[in-house]
């Protein structure tokens, strides 16, 4: 099973409460396009995107519409002002400047997990068309970061910046609301292996049948009354074979626990987490132990329960045919 | 005052414009935009976020909406605005169909709003501001 389960509401407010400070702040400083408006640029796009509009590389054909010069196709304001790929290599290092609003940012993103990053929306507004020497700068100054929201790709929050594009003269020539998707992926669920089968027999059915139905029996002598487990034919205190059972409440503590790293088996998740738990029947049984611990490093789930936690059972429908109890550590709530 | 073209009216329907998507086309258009994010480029990358394979780049979704409208609305057309969503991604082996119906006409524009489809869905939902500014010329 899969423990980790989304933020919290207050690492969600924490998180509120220190991205409203970048809400109005340059994600990106104004920034200088790596060339001018140019005519190999333009006719390689071009070519690649199947546009054979004259304007682009036509002169004449720019010229016979009232135009001064070639016009580079509008949406390219974009691509001028890309980093290239020297930067876009760095930047995939992690070099990116450590006093920077977008380093800053990025830090307290992924800090909640918000890893990955996808463009979702882009509205152009289009002031003046380009023509071949102008040259770009770029400003990016960010407009909103939504509240956090569950989607297909994962859980995260919407970016919303304004870039707004330059000439060479200060003036506008084009801004562009962009916004993109922070998020933290959806891990993928491996098909896990089915569980391996308990060993049935006559004397332990009745238990894995009992827990189907979302029932803890604990085994009890009808001779001397002493609470058995796990299941046999025999009371280990007065060796009567007749007995009868209790249902246990489910509630319990942890006796003993270990964190289960190697070797795998693939019906699990890793780090697993075995607890040997102390019902308050009396008996003792070995469980899976299940914590809330979103967001924390999977290696540190070990850090979530200790000897003596209070747990309350939760039932693990595996598969058609098997269910096992697991239990949850409780957050101690009575004062 | 400038004459609009004589498709442009309110309701009038853009010729759809297929475009077949392959690997080498996903490819050359994110290097032509000066995008070198993996999935753009790499089937591996790609398919381990969920892709078919290779899946164009929103600076492209972007070209391709202004290759259709300015397709329709001829040399003299300035694009004055485009807004897209983007929904499933447009991967390498399938192909996209852009659509367009004319929502208004202004004095010297139109709106149109566009639909970009693959096989999976809508890739793009938006529209797009076209202008026919007056240059002093008879087009």
């Amino acid at each position: 099973m899969n423990n980790m389960t989304p933020a919290t509401s207050e690492t969600s407010a924490a998180l509120d409460a220190a991205l409203v400070g970048f809400v109005g702040r340059t994600l990106l400083p104004r920034t200088r396009a790596q060339d001018p408006v140019n005519l190999p640029m333009i006719r390689h796009w071009v070519e690649a995107m199947g546009d054979t509009n004259p304007i682009h590389t036509d002169e004449g054909a720019a010229l016979a519409t009232g135009r001064s010069g070639l016009v580079a196709p509008a949406t390219m304001a974009q691509a001028w002002t890309m980093r290239g790929y020297a930067a876009h290599r760095r930047r995939i290092a992690g070099d990116l400047p450590a006093d920077s609003e977008e380093q800053r940012l990025t830090t307290l993103l992924a800090s909640v997990g918000y890893t990955a990053i996808v463009a979702t929306d882009s509205e152009f507004e289009f002031v003046r068309e380009l023509v071949v020497g102008d040259h770009l700068s770029v400003e990016e100054v960010i407009e909103s970061i939504s509240a956090e929201k569950v989607t297909a790709l994962g859980t995260g929050r919407f970016l919303r910046t304004v870039r707004t594009y330059t000439n060479q003269d200060g003036e506008v020539v084009a801004r562009q609301r962009w916004t993109t998707l922070r998020f933290r992926p959806k891990v993928r669920e491996p098909e896990l292996a089915p569980r391996p089968r308990p060993a049935l027999n006559e004397d332990n059915a009745w238990w894995f049948d009992a827990a189907r139905e979302h029932r803890l029996l604990v085994q009890r002598c009808a001779d001397c009354g002493t609470l058995r487990h796990p299941p046999g034919p025999c009371c280990p205190h007065c060796q009567s074979f007749t007995w009868d059972t209790v249902e246990a409440s489910g509630r319990g503590t942890v006796y003993s626990y270990t964190v289960a790293h190697h070797p795998r088996h693939p019906a699990f998740d890793y780090p697993l987490l075995i607890g040997v738990i102390a019902l308050e029947e009396g008996t003792r049984l070995i469980a899976n132990i299940l914590v809330d611990a979103a967001g924390a490093e999977p290696d540190a789930v070990g850090d979530y329960v200790h000897v003596d936690a209070p747990v309350a059972l939760e039932w693990l429908d595996l598969d058609d045919e098997l269910t096992l109890p697991a239990f949850r550590v409780v957050t101690e709530e009575k004062h | 005052m400038t004459a609009l073209p004589p498709q442009v009216r309110v309701g009038a329907r853009l010729p759809d414009l297929v475009v077949p998507l392959d690997r080498g086309f996903v490819v050359a258009t994110a290097i032509a935009s000066r995008d070198y994010q993996d999935v753009h480029h790499d089937p591996d990358v790609a398919r381990a976020s969920g892709a078919a394979d290779v899946f164009m780049n929103i600076l492209t979704s972007n070209a391709m909406v202004e290759r259709f409208v300015r397709a329709w609305g001829g040399p003299s057309a300035e694009l004055r605005a485009l807004r897209i969503r983007l929904g499933v991604p447009n991967s390498a082996g399938d192909r996209m169909v852009l659509r367009g119906t004319v929502r208004e006409v202004g004095e010297d524009h139109a709106v149109v709003d566009v639909t970009g489809e693959n096989s999976l869905g809508a890739h793009i939902t938006g529209s797009a501001t076209l202008a026919w500014p007056d240059r002093g010329v008879t087009p």
